[in-house]
């Protein structure tokens, strides 16, 4: 494979991988096309990291098949892959200088001294690092640290570029600013992307696309509006984003009656009889609506732009909702009445 | 075969050939011609049943000493500010790592007939006639206590040092006296560290040589005097053998006996 | 207090502990011609008589040149010894670790003994080299403490950034891993260094007529107590203060090197 391949797109067929016991990754497929941003998204131990390391050569898959621009790179050492990676701690070489670090990647392909220089400025300047240069990285904030990971990461013109949940660390101003540059980037330099997030805040800022994993699977690729708006089961619904999640059974054509007898009318063509699952997002509840709720405020927080009230309606029903902060806090006890439409309803 | 091992091997081979073969090749001078009699006279005659047990209570005693100095000096360390531990550290490892040698001779010059400790005292009128500290049991207890402290400071050093600091600090807010947030708190939160400690001392004082051979003047005998003068002196190659033996499988079984008891003493995990 | 109490509880211990350290140091400047104190005088007499000497010379050059060629045989044995025994998977892991430390629980009159019996049908007593093997198995221990020690604290995702930039086997070793480990090299080749150069047992069986400095050193302390040993000791003390002071300047661990 050629050391300045540049972007290529990623094939992941089939792959699988046990620790004794603990299935991590059960037949895992996906693809990214070429320049596009994948996040997978996952709880911890949902075999995401596993699923990043098999690509980075990090782990040798049970099965199954890796490709990168079409060729095959399963069984290949992680130093023939060209593959750029973010670690979760940067894991910059504490004893080797900014440029040093950003360096190493072109010293290993021998490439020569004043090739390396210009290509080392010219990563450092990307990531606005510039001055930089010989500073150790316990010199650097948080953020710089990043920077220089980054651009070590991206120096060498990867055919990947992998990050392995790289704002963790950062506080939640550096991070949201961090976001950006490195979305800012990806998209100018044309690289396929995988991302690796617990955070499903992150993940809709960034992608694409997102695959959702939980326990060795993925249990939905799409991208973030689809993701959010129409989640693929349960698991998905309620890991992405605040959710009201009920299960009943389609009782005619665009009604649902809840398992808790309440009934519904909704916006699908699924036949009578069908168990569903039944989405109302909070931020979705409208003073009224097709679908009307009144309920008996059991908890209400005020968040600045919202208020956040939790209602116990009707039926054993217990609704999240979420309504734009006008007026007074509605306290406790008092009884609210909220609404929503068919079409804010998603069904599944 | 795993290839992981393969850096291990030529210290394996400098091991085997340098460390293991001898030490079994010498140990099996003992029962030269197939009888236990050396084993026999080491642990049936009296003369030489009176070494073992010289060595026993000395290693017993040497062992309290150390604790007795030893858990106060680990203590404060761990207590203290950043800048008296590391004092602290410092005028303990010093004596560590100076030669057995040179403190050992320094211990001739302080305990001596003529020594520093019996010319003050006279010189101030306490005792008219010099104590005898040197060449007996005394003189081998304290030099070796010197040597061998700094092995118990450090494991207890240790084990005070991961005691959380707020546990004594919430038992004195409950209203615990300072003897009893040790004997409460401390004490049996480091019984580790004292066992470790004490394990080391213990196995360390058993085997012991150039102290008791300097300091005991040829007076006290213990076991690894009694191998050497074997050896050297006797050319007595089984009998030797048979005492090393036997010295080897007391330490094996205190080492094997600490193991069940506790998380291993030593170990490179 | 009884905080009190413990700080002067711990003076008296520690004035117990650099006690016999401190007292070498007026003897060896003493005008006396024998061994008195309080010294009468001051003189470098006995540094002049351990400088003039060629067998005091001789038995420093041997020591400190066998304490030099055995750090560095011990690190080279034992430094890929620690890094099988830490990130090693193979069978009888936990018994080769146990060896590994042996000769530091292994007392050490019976290594002595036990290789004299062997060096001597070898025909190995008196050299230099034979020593340097004995000091070899006893410094082993250390190195693998002190360095498994480094690698356990090691962070391998430096190692894998390293492999994932196009880095090969080698490279990592030399370029990332060694140079971080650096530290612990550097503390356990001193501490080699310095249990051989202080090494007395087994230099008594196996030096021969060839003296190593601790062995001249029992052996005067044996015949006669001259002040000329406590020069020596001066010496030998600041020599390894030199040594502390380098190992918490450039080393780490000294903590985990002295367990």
């Amino acid at each position: 494979m050629s050391a300045s391949g540049g972007s290529a797109d990623l094939l992941i067929e089939g792959v699988g991988k046990r620790f004794g016991e603990v299935v991590a990754l059960d037949h895992v497929s996906l693809k990214v096309a070429q320049g596009e941003l994948l996040t997978i998204l996952g709880p911890s131990g949902s075999g995401k990291t596993t699923l990043l390391k098999v690509v980075a050569g990090f782990e040798t898959p049970d099965g199954g098949r890796v490709t990168v621009g079409g060729v095959e790179i399963t069984a290949l050492p992680p130093a023939k892959r060209d593959i750029g990676m973010v670690f979760q701690n940067y894991a910059l070489f504490p004893h080797l200088s900014v440029a040093a670090n950003v360096a190493f990647p072109l010293e290993m392909r021998n490439i020569a001294k004043p090739e390396i220089e210009r290509r080392v400025a010219e990563a450092l300047a990307m990531v606005e690092l510039k001055g930089y240069e010989a500073r150790l990285p316990r010199q650097l904030s948080g953020g710089q640290q990043q920077r220089v990971a980054l651009a070590r990461a991206i120096v060498f013109n990867p055919r990947l570029l992998l990050l392995d949940e790289p704002f963790g660390a950062l506080d939640r101003k550096l991070r949201e600013t961090m976001q950006l540059e490195v979305r800012r980037l990806q998209r100018r330099l044309g690289l396929t992307t995988i991302f690796i997030t617990h955070d499903q805040e992150e993940a809709l800022v960034l992608s694409d696309r997102i695959a959702v994993m939980n326990r060795g699977t993925i249990q939905q690729i799409a991208t973030t509006t689809e993701i959010y708006e129409r989640p693929a089961n349960d698991f998905v619904a309620d890991f992405v984003g605040e959710s009201n999640i009920y299960h009943g059974t389609m009782s005619g054509p665009g009604t649902v009656t809840l398992d808790g007898g309440r009934t519904l009318t909704v916006r699908s063509d699924k036949p009578a009889g069908t168990k569903v699952g039944v989405l109302m997002r909070p931020e979705r509840f409208a003073s009224s609506g097709t679908n009307a709720f009144t309920g008996e405020v059991i908890e209400s927080v005020y968040l600045g732009t919202s208020f956040k009230l939790r209602l116990a309606c009707e039926g054993g029903l217990e609704l999240l909702v979420r309504q734009p902060a006008r007026g007074a806090l509605p306290a406790t006890a008092t009884r609210v009445t909220v609404g929503i439409d068919p079409e804010s309803i998603h069904v599944f | 075969m795993n290839r992981s091992i393969f850096p291990a091997l030529p210290a394996l081979i400098l091991l085997f050939v340098f460390f293991l073969f001898p030490v079994v090749r010498m140990l099996g001078f003992s029962v030269e011609g197939g009888t236990f009699d050396w084993y026999a006279k080491a642990l049936g005659e009296q003369l030489y049943l009176r070494v073992f047990w010289n060595t026993f209570e000395i290693a017993l005693l040497v062992t309290f000493f150390c604790l007795l100095l030893g858990y106060p000096l680990g203590f404060l360390m761990a207590t203290t500010t950043p800048f008296w531990a590391t004092m602290g550290f410092i005028f303990v490892l010093l004596p560590l790592w100076t030669s057995v040698l040179v403190r050992t001779y320094a211990w001739m010059v302080l305990l001596g007939r003529n020594g520093v400790f019996n010319r003050t005292l006279i010189e101030a009128g306490v005792i008219t006639d010099p104590i005898p500290m040197l060449h007996n049991f005394t003189g081998v207890l304290i030099g070796m206590v010197h040597v061998l402290l700094p092995y118990m400071v450090l494991p207890i050093y240790s084990a005070v040092r991961k005691v959380d600091p707020a546990i004594p600090a919430a038992a004195a807010g409950l209203g615990a006296s300072s003897f009893a947030i040790f004997r409460r708190i401390y004490l049996p939160l480091t019984l580790n560290g004292i066992f470790a400690g004490s394990v080391l001392v213990f196995v360390l004082s058993l085997g012991f040589y150039i102290t008791p051979a300097l300091l005991g003047g040829g007076r006290v005998i213990i076991i690894a005097v009694l191998i050497e003068q074997q050896v050297r002196e006797a050319l007595n190659w089984p009998f030797a053998a048979a005492l090393s033996a036997v010295l080897l499988a007391a330490t094996f079984a205190v080492y094997a006996l600490a193991q069940r008891y506790s998380q291993p003493v030593e170990t490179t995990r | 207090m009884s905080r009190r109490l413990l700080v002067i509880s711990c003076g008296l211990i520690y004035f117990f502990l650099m006690l016999p350290l401190l007292v070498v140091f007026p003897i060896s400047l003493s005008s006396a011609p024998y061994m008195q104190f309080p010294p009468p005088g001051l003189s470098w007499q006995w540094y002049e008589r351990y400088l003039d000497d060629p067998q005091w010379i001789d038995a420093t050059w041997r020591s400190l040149y066998i304490g030099g060629a055995t750090a560095v045989l011990a690190l080279a044995l034992g430094v890929p010894l620690a890094f099988a025994l830490v990130r090693g998977r193979f069978f009888g892991r936990t018994i080769i670790d146990r060896v590994a430390l042996a000769p530091i629980i292994v007392p050490h009159i019976i290594f002595a003994v036990a290789v004299y019996g062997l060096f001597a049908k070898l025909k190995l007593i008196g050299t230099w080299y034979g020593l340097v093997v004995g000091h070899t198995v006893l410094a082993l221990p250390f190195v693998v403490l002190v360095i498994a020690a480094g690698l356990r604290d090691f962070d391998r995702s430096l190692e894998q950034a390293a492999e994932g930039l196009g880095a090969s086997r080698w490279n990592t070793l030399t370029r990332i891993t060694l140079p971080l480990l650096r530290p612990s090299l550097v503390s356990a080749g001193l501490l080699a260094f310095i249990s051989s150069f202080d090494e007395v047992v087994v230099a008594l069986f196996l030096a021969g007529a060839n003296m190593t400095l601790p062995k001249k050193m029992f052996d005067n302390i044996m015949m006669e107590i001259d002040p000329t040993i406590a020069a020596v000791s001066v010496m030998q003390i600041l020599l390894v203060s030199v040594v502390l002071v380098l190992i918490g300047r450039f080393g780490r661990g000294l903590k985990d090197s002295a367990r």
